[in-house]
Formats: structure tokens, C-alpha cells, sequence
């Protein structure tokens, strides 16, 4: 590897794991959609605060970005509180909005300028190495500036997090019991808006503003499919974060491609194998855990037949692994393989194509009479 | 100097003039209350009573267009540290990444306050309430494997833990076992006997005689409120709910 692609994938990480961090809060909190509008809307501040400075590296682009993002959400929620429209079509109105304004401003300034669209929708990640974006400070060469600013990112989103751990959970949990106790979610909610829009922009340099929402969304996403703990979900979210960039990066590199897209685009894909295989949480694990549900319920049902025709007349007729499923109104298939199964498990022998009950089937189904009975 | 108003015992609620609306519409039309300290009370209304409004009002969560709440003579940004609050299970999202200990412990969040982290003292008072309510083994579990009965516990040992002068607690009997029910009452009656208030939001009229000693009508209006024996009868009954409620007596 080149040196260039080592700071390219580690620009590409560094932004993964900032975005992942606030990605695991905005997906807890249902707020996905509004870092959505906040990605798009930080243009507004960037351009603003360009045409102000004419300078691309200059910090108060992320000033003007920061402020363009806070005032996103207070404009959404100030809208909403009107009760004329809703917040998702609150969230519809804005950020196209103040998006479209700074897009507008692009077009027409572009002849004087390099900020092209492209640039703005998909990042620009693969001219990080350029000599011109290099941090050098007394003759020395730091890297990439904005390696050395998506760092500074990482640890303040970190920072907030750590300190803030206790509050960030109890009132994303219960907003209530949090306000009662004296920590106004309003507060820890625009905490989040800030650090949400500071991260925003500076990995829009990188990822573009369309992909950043990817980034936030996906590996938190993937992150809640496998574990059960806040902190624990959080340190996923960065690991699936890293990987979707250093595989994407390379990706991109196969398929001659943008290294943003394919850094979303494996991000989708991890979230689209946790989704159907993750251990508790996946789609696979739901669905086997009610067929198994789904099973052992009419294994019971067929036992307590049993027990219901045990020594009558119509015992010959009733518990006839022939005719069993026009007594039961099942499936003639799910009818043979139950019976199979009861007498695998030794809950049942067969007679003759008639089922008899083991002492072992007889407990079974009168376990299940005695719950079926307690739960009415 | 003596001062004969130190003795007077403050109520632990009192509520003066109160309404809470919803635009132009009442959900709580000039309520007057006054909770005296150490008493279970019921709060029994129809559907769209304002139980749970009164109880948001109480601690903050709601602006009144009207009127005041006093917690043990407090205005209720300082009397909040007194109350413990059990929210309707329905209310948050049990899906959360926590277990039970996590959930428990943000109960010692309040008198922590701002930045500083739970240490061992707060590990210990967490462990003390979920033995309470019998969940200590269950500690390490997630949320979302949690029975009805045992999210009800959940809650309930976390307002244990903040050990208040008052607990406020939206229909904790709602969908719980009866067991579970059983033992939310013996807890309800050790906190009053220590000298705790405890107001419920309820909805068995069957079983108000045998868990309150004080109880509170309510539909918009304040129908009636006061001792169980005196307060609770038909009549009020009717007022609150209409000709078709019955004791069944």
C-alpha cells in the first residue's frame, strides 16, 4: 500500500467511526430523518461562510455549517409546534428548502469558485493525499488536515458521550422519568443536534452530504441487531463503521468506483446480513424462534387430543395417524410430521396406525391443559 | 421564638386551582387536592379523566393554563427531588439496549445530578431495590425478554431506589399478574408505614376498599376526594363514572 491510500482509509475510518458514534443515539432516538435534513442543510452554512471568507480550508466553514444545523432542527420543530403540519412533513420542508438555496448560490457562483455539485453530494475522500490539504505545522508534515480534523471530531463526540454517558441514556429511554429527575432531554437533545451538525460537515469534505446519513444510520442500525447494551452497541457501531470503510475503500478500488458509494454500499450490505442472520435480533433467529414456538404448541394440541379420546370408543377413529388431520383441520403433511415427532420424543408410540400416549405425553398435555387454564 | 407554623405538619400534596388543557379543551377543569403525608391514594376515573395529567402536572411535565401544585410545601422545581415516578410501562420503548440493572439504576441518576457516574454505593441501593421487588436474579437481563409483570418491577424497584417522600405511580397494575399485583401492594404498604405517600393511578373499583386508605374521584372535575370509608360511596361513584357503575355489592 501507498501512502496515499494508507491516509485515504484511514480518513475513511476516522469518518466512519465519528459518524457510527452519533449514528447509535439518532437510531435509538428515531431522529435518522432529521440527521438527514441536518446533512443536506449544513451546505447552506458552509457556502454562507465561504462567500464570507473565500476560503474552503477556513474554520468558520464548520461555524457557519454547525449554526446552519441547529437552526435546521429549530426551524423543524418550531414548524411542528405550530400544529399546521407534521414533523416528517415539518423535516420535507426545511431541509430541501435551505438545501436548494445553497445549491442555487453553487450554480450560480460556481465560475468563481471550486465547489462543484459532485464534490457536494459524494465527497471528495480521494484527493485527500494532495499536498495542498496537508496540515504542516514549523516545516512538519501532520497529514491530511482533514485526517487531523475528523480526529478532533472523533474526540469530542467521544467526549460527549463519556461525560454525558448516563444522561444520553436515561433520556433517550424514558423522556419522562428523565425530565422528572432533573435532566431536561431538551438539553441532551441539542447536545446531540450540535455534535450531529459538527460531524456532518466535516465528514461532508470526505463522504459527501448524501453518504454521511449512510455512514450515521447503517452501522448503528447493524449495531442494534447484535447486542443488548448501550455501550456495547456503541463500540459495534465504530467496529462496523471501520470496516465498511477500509472494505468499501478497497471496493472502490476493484470496481474502479467512489470510494463513498462503495463505503455505503458495504455498509448496507453488513446491515443486510445482521438483519437476516444476526443471533437474537435477525429475521432468521424471529422466524425460528416462532416456528419453534409455532411447533412445540401443536405438539401440546396433539397430545391433549390425545388425552381427550384416551379409552373411548372413537379413540381408534380419532387418534388414527391416517385421519388425524380431518379431526384437527390441519394439513395432512404438518398433521404426519407432529405425530412423527411425538413419537421421536417418545410422547406417543404407535399401534397400528393409532397413537397411544406414553406416561411421559400424558404429563406434557396435562401441563398444557393446566397453563391453557391459568391464562384465562 | 416559637414559631407554631414548624409544627404543622405540610401536606404532602396540594394542589390549588389547578386546570390543564388541551387548547381550548379542559382535560382538568379547577382541581383543588390536598394529600395529606403517609396515605395510599387512589386515583380512580373513567377513560379521559385526566389521572395521568394530574400526575404529569404534579411533577412538571405539563404547564398549567391555571393554578399551582405544591409538593411538602415546595414549589415543584425544588419539591420534584422528593417524588419518585412510575411512568405507564406502555410509555417507553422496551426494546432499548439496557438490562434490568441498567434500567434500575437511573433511578440514583437524580441525586447524582449532572456528569458524575454511578459508583459502588449506587451498585448497592440498585441490587437493595431489584431483591426488593424480587427481580435480583433477573439483573443481567435484557428489557425486552421481560414479562408485563416484570417490567411493572422493573420500574417499580427504579423509583424504589430513589428513596422519595412520595411516589407518583401511573397505573402500575395495568396488565400485570396477580402475584406481581399482590407484591406491588405489600411494597406500597411497607413504603406508607415508613412514612411514605404514594399516590395511584387506578382502575379496579373491586379492589379500592382493600388498598387505599384514601381516595380521589376524578373526572375533569374533582368529584371527591378523602378517606376511603367516607368518600368512596355510590353516589360518588355515579358522579365520576355515570348511572352504569356499580360496587357490585
Amino acid at each position: 500500500m501507498t501512502q496515499a491510500q494508507v491516509e485515504i482509509q484511514l480518513l475513511a475510518m476516522a469518518t466512519a467511526v465519528a459518524c457510527s458514534l452519533c449514528g447509535v443515539f439518532l437510531v435509538l432516538r428515531r431522529m435518522t430523518l432529521l440527521s438527514d435534513a441536518i446533512s443536506h442543510t449544513v451546505l447552506i452554512g458552509i457556502v454562507v461562510a465561504f462567500f464570507l471568507t473565500g476560503d474552503m480550508a477556513s474554520p468558520w466553514l464548520l461555524v457557519g455549517a454547525t449554526t446552519a444545523g441547529v437552526f435546521t432542527v429549530l426551524m423543524v420543530e418550531s414548524l411542528q409546534k405550530t400544529g399546521v403540519v407534521r414533523e416528517d412533513a415539518a423535516i420535507g420542508l426545511v431541509f430541501p428548502a435551505l438545501f436548494s438555496i445553497a445549491v442555487l448560490l453553487i450554480s450560480i457562483y460556481s465560475k468563481n469558485i471550486h465547489l462543484d455539485m459532485d464534490a457536494v453530494l459524494v465527497g471528495k475522500i480521494a484527493l485527500t493525499p494532495l499536498p495542498s490539504r496537508r496540515l504542516e505545522i514549523g516545516g512538519y508534515d501532520f497529514g491530511p488536515k482533514s485526517l487531523a480534523l475528523m480526529m478532533a471530531i472523533i474526540i469530542v463526540n467521544l467526549g460527549f458521550i463519556i461525560m454525558f454517558f448516563k444522561e444520553l441514556k436515561v433520556s433517550t429511554f424514558d423522556p419522562a422519568f428523565s425530565k422528572a429527575i432533573g435532566f431536561n432531554p431538551y438539553w441532551i437533545h441539542l447536545g446531540l443536534v450540535l455534535s450531529v451538525s459538527t460531524t456532518a460537515v466535516a465528514s461532508f469534505d470526505a463522504v459527501g452530504s448524501i453518504l454521511v446519513v449512510a455512514l450515521m444510520a447503517a452501522p448503528a442500525a447493524t449495531a442494534y441487531l447484535l447486542t443488548d447494551k448501550l455501550s456495547i452497541m456503541l463500540v459495534w457501531s465504530c467496529i462496523i463503521g471501520m470496516l465498511s470503510a477500509v472494505l468499501g475503500y478497497w471496493l472502490a478500488h476493484i470496481l474502479d468506483a467512489s470510494i463513498a458509494g462503495s463505503m455505503s454500499t458495504v455498509a448496507g450490505i453488513i446491515f443486510g446480513f445482521a438483519f437476516f442472520f444476526a443471533p437474537e435480533r435477525g429475521l432468521f433467529s424471529v422466524w425460528h424462534r416462532a416456528k419453534t414456538r409455532d411447533r412445540k404448541f401443536k405438539l401440546a394440541l396433539l397430545l391433549v387430543h390425545l388425552t381427550q379420546h384416551e379409552g373411548t370408543i372413537r379413540e381408534e377413529e380419532e387418534c388414527n395417524i391416517e385421519s388425524l388431520h380431518l379431526h384437527l383441520r390441519w394439513d395432512e403433511y404438518e398433521a404426519h410430521s407432529v405425530a412423527f415427532e411425538a413419537v421421536e420424543t417418545f410422547c406417543a408410540t404407535k399401534e397400528n396406525k393409532v397413537l397411544r400416549l406414553t406416561p411421559k405425553g400424558r404429563i406434557i398435555a396435562l401441563e398444557s391443559l393446566q397453563i391453557g387454564t391459568n391464562l384465562s | 421564638m416559637t414559631r407554631p407554623h414548624d409544627k404543622k405538619m405540610e401536606f404532602a400534596l396540594e394542589i390549588n386551582d389547578l386546570t390543564v388543557s388541551y387548547k381550548d379543551k379542559p382535560v382538568l377543569w379547577d382541581i383543588d387536592l390536598e394529600i395529606p403525608q403517609g396515605a395510599l391514594v387512589g386515583i380512580v376515573g373513567p377513560n379521559g379523566a385526566g389521572k395521568t395529567t394530574l400526575i404529569k402536572s404534579i411533577l412538571g411535565l405539563l404547564k398549567p393554563v391555571a393554578g399551582s401544585a405544591k409538593i411538602l410545601g415546595l414549589e415543584i422545581d425544588q419539591g420534584i427531588k422528593k417524588i419518585a415516578y412510575v411512568p405507564q410501562r406502555g410509555s417507553v420503548d422496551w426494546d432499548f439496549p439496557a438490562t434490568v440493572f441498567d434500567v434500575v439504576q437511573m433511578g440514583t441518576y437524580g441525586k447524582l445530578g449532572w456528569l458524575r457516574r454511578p459508583g459502588s454505593n449506587e451498585k448497592k441501593l440498585t441490587k437493595d431495590a431489584l431483591e426488593k421487588v424480587g427481580m435480583l436474579e433477573l439483573a443481567h437481563r435484557q428489557i425486552s425478554q421481560l414479562s408485563g409483570g416484570q417490567q411493572q418491577r422493573v420500574f417499580l424497584a427504579r423509583a424504589l431506589v430513589q428513596h422519595a417522600e412520595i411516589y407518583l405511580m401511573d397505573e402500575p397494575f395495568q396488565g400485570v399478574d396477580s402475584t406481581t399485583e399482590q407484591s406491588i401492594v405489600e411494597l406500597l404498604r411497607e413504603l406508607r408505614n415508613q412514612g411514605a405517600t404514594a399516590l395511584v393511578v387506578h382502575h379496579d373499583l373491586q379492589t379500592v376498599k382493600d388498598y387505599f386508605d384514601w381516595v380521589v374521584l376524578l373526572n375533569v372535575r374533582k368529584i371527591a376526594a378523602g378517606p376511603v370509608s367516607e368518600v368512596f360511596t355510590e353516589t360518588n361513584l355515579k358522579l365520576a363514572f355515570g348511572s352504569r357503575v356499580s360496587l357490585g355489592e
